[in-house]
């Protein structure tokens, strides 16, 4: 029988090791698996690159994990609080300055294919996407057919967190609105994917053609009825 | 006493909302492009893309409620409208990225002679790159337009002939609008005022511009 559920947050997140790469869903306060990432502050795992959109989403988990020593890297598009007055990433913008954290901005769209060719079994990548900027500084380019081009490589994951609504014991998740965004290519890129859903539902009761990331992406599947 | 007033943001709203067409798929950066959304004529269906996967976005519902699922770019509570769809991060993407959206309107902080586009950072030492959506959208969008102040708060031009801001996208900016005039960026290195506001001559208007304007015989003119 293929059961991926697990019965805590401790045993959803057990196994991520010091120096992992841990890839975690969510934008803006959407799809964020606030309750895997604080489990992964008791878990303690260490010396972590984490690949998110942001580098934080208010005081509660990865700033959490920021301000607990806990990340050595951060790889993501848009590292800055856009409202200073409700600062996202606050921690973070002190580590930073206090050169206790790396950072790699990536362009969104390359950061989503990064992973894309990383689960998809592909290798770099050209895109137009950054030529002639100073984030293509350092890397491969191209002209082709009179198109500027900067070679990608794949980003792959040791672990992805995600928050989805609900999920089967095959893993088979489904997100509500907005709240999928990176969660089917974290899922993909990652070696052991992790769901935290709303409701665990028994096995044939989602519609095959409404599964958003189908269970062969995903390792475990927690349930989390009042999430964070 | 100058002769001219300078168009406020909700009238460069306007005028970029009127020349978006029925049916274009547009994406609104955020800051000043996202004003455009109160201005698009009710008798176009004009289709909203939010970079988080949203394809047919509007307003929120006044007074709420506010669903935390459907978000823009900026973090803002929005809504859907009938017809709307949702989608991931790589199929969005490839919607900005991959010259299916018709028009992006972005902000800036310069915009050269021949498109280049500054929007994304100062470049400040103490400042932290952050760059989301914006180069994708920069490099994918069939049409690129700008959205502005035609000079900055020191009062020095943000149309230059060589941006000294990090580039967000090279050669990618398409027309600019900016409280003073409409200009189109052909990529030649020509930059061609459209449409000018009230009062203001192609002299004046160039000694705002640190790169040379080509004046039309056709320069509309823009009550502000």
């Amino acid at each position: 029988m293929l059961d991926k559920t697990v019965p805590s947050l401790a045993e959803a997140v057990s196994g991520v090791c010091d120096g992992a790469t841990l890839m975690i869903g969510g934008f803006g306060g959407s799809g964020i698996p606030t309750d895997l990432i604080r489990a992964l502050l008791d878990q303690g795992a260490t010396n972590l690159t984490i690949v998110n959109n942001n580098a934080g989403n208010g005081p509660l988990g990865l700033s959490e994990l920021i301000a607990a020593g806990r990340v050595r890297k951060v790889i993501c598009s848009y590292a800055r609080s856009a409202n200073p007055k409700n600062p996202s990433s606050a921690v973070f913008a002190e580590w930073y300055r206090a050169g206790r954290i790396e950072l790699e901005c990536v362009p969104q769209g390359t950061m989503a294919d990064r992973m894309h060719a990383a689960g998809a079994g592909l290798g770099p990548f050209f895109t137009p996407t950054s030529y002639g900027t100073p984030l293509a500084e350092g890397k491969e380019t191209r002209v082709i057919d009179g198109v500027g081009y900067v070679l990608e490589h794949p980003l792959p994951g040791d672990f992805a967190f995600v928050k989805a609504t609900q999920a089967d014991r095959w893993g088979n998740l489904v997100y509500r609105y907005a709240q999928r965004n990176f969660g089917p290519v974290m899922c993909m890129a990652a070696k052991i994917a992790v769901a935290q859903v709303q409701e665990i539902v028994p096995l044939g009761a989602l519609p095959p053609e409404h599964v958003m990331t189908p269970g062969i992406f995903v390792q475990r599947v927690v349930e989390c009825r009042n999430p964070q | 006493m100058t002769a001219w007033n300078k168009l406020t943001r909700a009238q460069i709203a306007e005028l970029v909302a009127r020349d978006i067409p029925d049916g274009a798929y547009v994406n609104l950066g955020i800051g000043m492009p996202t004003l455009i959304a109160q201005h698009l004529p009710a008798d176009r269906e004009i289709i909203l893309h939010s970079e988080n996967g949203i394809l047919g976005m509007t307003n929120a519902p006044e007074g709420g409620p506010h669903d935390p699922d459907i978000i823009n770019a900026g973090k803002e509570f929005m809504g859907l409208v009938p017809g709307a769809s949702i989608t991931e991060h790589v199929t969005s993407f490839a919607m900005m990225r991959g010259g299916h959206l018709d028009v992006t309107v972005l902000g800036a902080f310069q915009v050269s002679r021949l498109g280049d586009l500054a929007n994304w950072d100062t470049g400040e030492p103490n400042s932290i790159p952050a760059v989301g959506g914006a180069m994708d959208l920069a490099a994918g969008a069939k049409q690129v337009f700008v959205m502005m102040e035609h000079v900055d708060r020191k009062g020095a031009p943000k149309i230059v002939t060589e941006c000294t801001y990090p580039l967000t996208g090279a050669r990618v900016v398409d027309r600019i609008y900016t409280d003073l005039a409409i200009i189109d960026v052909p990529g030649d290195g020509r930059l061609i005022v459209r449409a000018m506001v009230e009062g203001l001559t192609l002299p004046g208007l160039q000694k705002m511009t640190a790169a040379p304007l080509t004046g039309v015989d056709a320069c509309q003119r823009i009550a502000a």
